[in-house]
């Protein structure tokens, strides 16, 4: 029987060429299509029903991150090295009510600012007269960050300065002056760091510390006494600062206890943020890691922590921030974590995991990100919040690394070591010089509006948030007690931004202030499940969130066009647990942790 | 126990026999053991709904377009090594699928349009990739660091590559081209007064070991002869490294050229190269067969 090919003569073959060729060449102009198109269906952007209005300077806020400048044997890539610093944390520091607001800067010389809300929509800078501006000396360091907490237990809010340096712990002696209290605390300790976040582990109703590493803490970057300081892997790193707990003894002082709890990641970890979240009645410690995969540490009864990976494996990525919300109202605290996007480059893309650890059949997390929030960019700083009061949470994403000579990108730079061999790239020298490029600069900051199941969209350019400012920490607060939520950025080696927030609509909401007292003061890792109409949502007082910033204390809950809440659970740090029927809405509700 | 009425065969050692194996059993098997060390280690898959889409656009394509030009579905090796190149090189944005599926459909089907004599011209995988590149810059980018920057992990690679390579009769090649970038692109950066170490870096990633082991040395679309081989290969270098010049001064180049230049080189040479050896030898088309490359 004669081979059909052999049938086919030269004709036939041609014929059927050209027939293949037409969708050949339909799947070329498919991927030129796919790559213009939109990556989802346009929101409604008209009604995104809230605008923001950048009100830095109409509220007195001139706050200018500087960067720190380093060892010139570093020179090269000192761009890249200290493109980080700017942070942004809330607390009432003085108790008048007021949400306050403290920046940090990082240049020798360069004050911090702490700026007091005067009620009226203005601020005023008190860090000088606070004893909290000048900490950028040569000796001790350049600030990366701070967080707030009660960590006395007194009544008024403490705050710790973390930095490339040693660690800086300050105690509010009035409400408006701070002494500083590092040694006598025992945590005069140098570690570079950008993270650090307040956590009662063992709830004994004292704030712990856990604090975050970045370089080795042998490195000091204005007296370098080798190169090779960097990591050891764009996507595994394991030779970065180690992470330090220091429990807190109540007397002052705190006791290094890493090693006794296993805590101590040297992953190059860029944010904490603590939570129960498998909701045993635990606060859990979750991090992203540049170059590396992110960890999650399960608290085993205060006494031990287990790091594991539950879903959190399947790639690893360069984490920025993370930041823990109730993303479809169902009650559980997921995670959002940044990372870098650059068209044409790299696309690592920012995780949104759904927390499915208490689902029996699951105990994991499940990455849910579609290409719309994947990609924010160089992504840095990220915080959940609801933007317009109707019930569910918007996700505001700062980003941009480097902004400089916008006609210059660094990434083809980057892309030479990025892929290379790690003795090569673990040798600061090695890198290409920076100049005055750019890298992933000029971004605009993304704000995702919730449409559920139908996904995310950014309405960043609708609702007015449209510098191009190199953000690194994002912070949400009630600024004018208005039952809104305001945006405050830090950006790096730029100026700060306040933009407050103006919602198109009547919706209502509910706000907790609370209290402990068998808890921590600051009632920091309280969580907070509101009930209304069906819906629940579940939100954190955070010692620490997002990259290098702290949000409000009050949590903030809209409700939407429902004007009642059912029911209201407060899961106390202490393990307490409190419910409260039928509140009152449109109010800031002050609730002070029954002691027994 | 031992069958008195068979054939008396001479016994051949594992590695005699293995002379007789088709090389691209070695090659398919090369690209399983780096894909499993790649995912085992460093999970650089990304998702296995990726590895499926891929293997199975390719696979899938590969056998209707052979029983549609050809009246037989041809053996599905070179697909299956396309679909693990595509796994293991794509990077897409977000968990989007659908760069697999083109790319798949773009690797396999490039064998049955574009060619001259009744050859393909372009490696595949070679194809598909520039072509995404260029076609797709905003949602496509390619392996980078994704996979660790361990030197026991490549040692391995280059260990098992070269015995492959050496087996396959591709060795030169491979090694031509190494030597060619690491000369031509030191020259690069002294003439450029730039430090020669990130300019020969990038020689040491996983991207370039998937190019030198499974691109450049593609037995179907290299040139037949050994000299033409080496000079293709050092000729390919210099493209490259034209491309990266080009990139240092920064010319208005599409992205495509300063994140895949040796892709974008290859895709450039390698098929001006084998149409001009097809028109030396003065090739007939093929009746049937499929190519046997990734």
């Amino acid at each position: 029987m004669p081979d059909k090919a052999a049938l086919r003569t030269p004709s036939h073959q041609g014929l059927r060429r050209l027939l293949i060729a037409i969708p050949f060449l339909g799947a070329i102009i498919a991927a030129i299509r796919m790559d213009a198109a939109p990556t989802r269906a346009p929101a409604d952007v008209t009604h995104p029903g809230f605008t923001l209005r950048d009100e830095t300077a109409a509220a007195g806020i001139h706050f200018v991150h500087h960067r720190p400048t380093l060892d010139p044997k570093i020179a090269n890539i000192e761009p890249h090295v200290a493109a980080l610093g700017a942070s942004v944390s809330v607390a009432d520091f003085d108790g008048d009510g007021w949400p306050d607001l403290y920046f940090t800067s990082s240049k020798f010389g360069e004050p911090n600012a702490l700026y007091r809300n005067r009620g009226d929509g203005t601020f005023e800078d008190v860090a000088a007269s606070a004893g909290l501006a000048d900490l950028n000396r040569p000796g001790d360091g350049v600030s990366m960050g701070s967080v707030w907490g009660d960590f006395d237990n007194d009544g008024r809010e403490d705050i710790l300065v973390y930095r490339y340096g040693y660690l800086a712990l300050f105690k509010n002696i009035d409400g408006h002056h701070f002494q500083d209290v590092t040694e006598a605390a025992g945590l005069h300790r140098w570690i570079n760091s950008n993270g650090a976040i307040w956590v009662d582990y063992d709830r004994d109703g004292l704030l712990d510390l856990y604090v975050t590493a970045y370089f080795r803490d042998d490195v000091d970057l204005w007296h370098l006494s080798t190169t090779r300081i960097m990591h050891n892997s764009f996507e595994f790193a394991t030779n970065g600062g180690k992470n330090l707990m220091f429990h807190n003894l109540g007397n002052g002082r705190f006791e290094d206890v890493t090693d006794k709890l296993g805590v101590g990641s040297t992953r190059w970890t860029l944010a904490a943020a603590a939570a129960d979240l498998n909701e045993d009645g635990w606060p859990d410690i979750y991090l992203a890691n540049d170059y590396g995969p992110e960890e999650l540490y399960i608290n085993d009864h205060g006494k031990r922590f287990t790091l594991q990976t539950p879903g959190l494996e399947s790639e690893s990525k360069s984490g920025m921030a993370v930041a823990l919300g109730d993303v479809f109202n169902r009650g559980h605290l997921d995670a959002f974590v940044t990372n870098i996007s650059e068209k044409g480059y790299l696309f690592q893309n920012n995780n949104l995991r759904v927390n499915e650890l208490n689902d029996p059949t699951q105990r994991r997390f499940h990455n849910v990100a579609d290409p719309v929030v994947a990609d924010a960019g160089w992504a840095w700083g990220a915080q959940f919040g609801d933007l317009n009061n109707d019930g569910t949470n918007e996700l505001f994403v700062v980003n941009g690394f480097i902004s400089d000579d916008p006609k210059t990108s660094y990434w083809y730079s980057m892309s030479k070591i990025a892929g290379a061999n790690a003795r090569l790239f673990e040798d600061a020298k090695t890198w290409p010089a920076f100049g005055h490029a750019s890298l992933s600069g000029f971004e605009p900051s993304r704000v995702y509006v919730n449409r559920g199941l139908a996904g995310w969209a950014d309405v960043a350019k609708s609702v007015g948030a449209t510098d191009l400012y190199d953000g690194r920490a994002v912070a949400f607060a009630d600024l004018s007690n208005r039952g809104v939520l305001d945006v405050i950025i830090a950006n790096q080696n730029q100026p700060a931004i306040l933009y407050r927030n103006y919602p198109d609509s009547s919706n209502h909401w509910i706000e907790l202030a609370l209290t402990g007292t068998r808890s921590n003061r600051s009632a920091i890792g309280a969580e907070v499940v509101v009930e209304t109409s069906g819906i629940t949502q579940r939100r954190i007082i955070d010692g620490g969130m997002g990259f290098a910033s702290q949000n409000d204390r009050r949590l903030h809950f809209g409700l939407g066009h429902t004007d009642w809440v059912d029911r209201i659970v407060i899961h106390w740090p202490s393990g307490a647990q409190q419910i409260l029927s039928n509140p009152a809405v449109d109010k800031i509700l002050a609730i002070t942790e029954p002691k027994s | 126990m031992t069958d008195a009425g068979a054939v008396s065969q001479p016994s051949l050692r594992w590695w005699q026999r293995s002379r007789s194996l088709d090389p691209r059993y070695l090659i398919a098997g090369l690209i399983t053991l780096v894909l499993l060390a790649a995912q085992l280690r460093y999970h650089v898959v990304g998702g296995y709904e990726r590895l499926a889409v891929a293997l199975l656009t390719c696979t899938i394509t590969e056998a209707l377009l052979s029983w549609f030009a050809r009246g037989r579905v041809v053996n599905l090796q070179s697909a299956y090594i396309s679909g693990i190149s595509l796994t293991l090189l794509l990077k897409p944005q977000g968990a989007t699928l659908w760069p697999f599926v083109l790319g798949g459909f773009l690797a396999i089907a490039s064998k049955y349009v574009l060619q001259y004599r009744g050859n393909h011209l372009w490696n595949p995988t070679n194809f598909a990739i520039s072509c995404l590149l260029l076609a797709a810059p905003n949602r496509v980018s390619v392996l980078s660091h994704q996979w660790g920057n361990d030197v026991a992990t490549n040692l391995v690679i280059w260990v098992f590559g070269l015995v492959i390579a050496a087996r396959v009769r591709v060795v030169h090649i491979t090694l031509t081209y190494v030597v060619s970038f690491l000369v031509l692109n030191s020259l690069r950066a002294t003439l450029l007064h730039q430090p020669v170490l990130p300019e020969i870096a990038p020689i040491t990633g996983p991207m370039y070991q998937l190019f030198v082991f499974f691109m450049i040395t593609d037995p179907r679309t290299v040139v037949r002869e050994r000299r033409w081989q080496i000079i293709v290969a050092v000729l390919v270098a210099v493209v490259e490294t034209a491309i990266r010049f080009g990139s240092d001064q920064g010319w208005p180049l599409p992205t495509a050229f300063n994140v895949g230049p040796a892709f974008l080189a290859l895709a450039i040479v390698g098929p001006i190269a084998k149409a001009i050896d097809l028109a030396r030898s003065g090739a007939m088309p093929r009746s049937a067969g499929s190519p046997a490359t990734s």
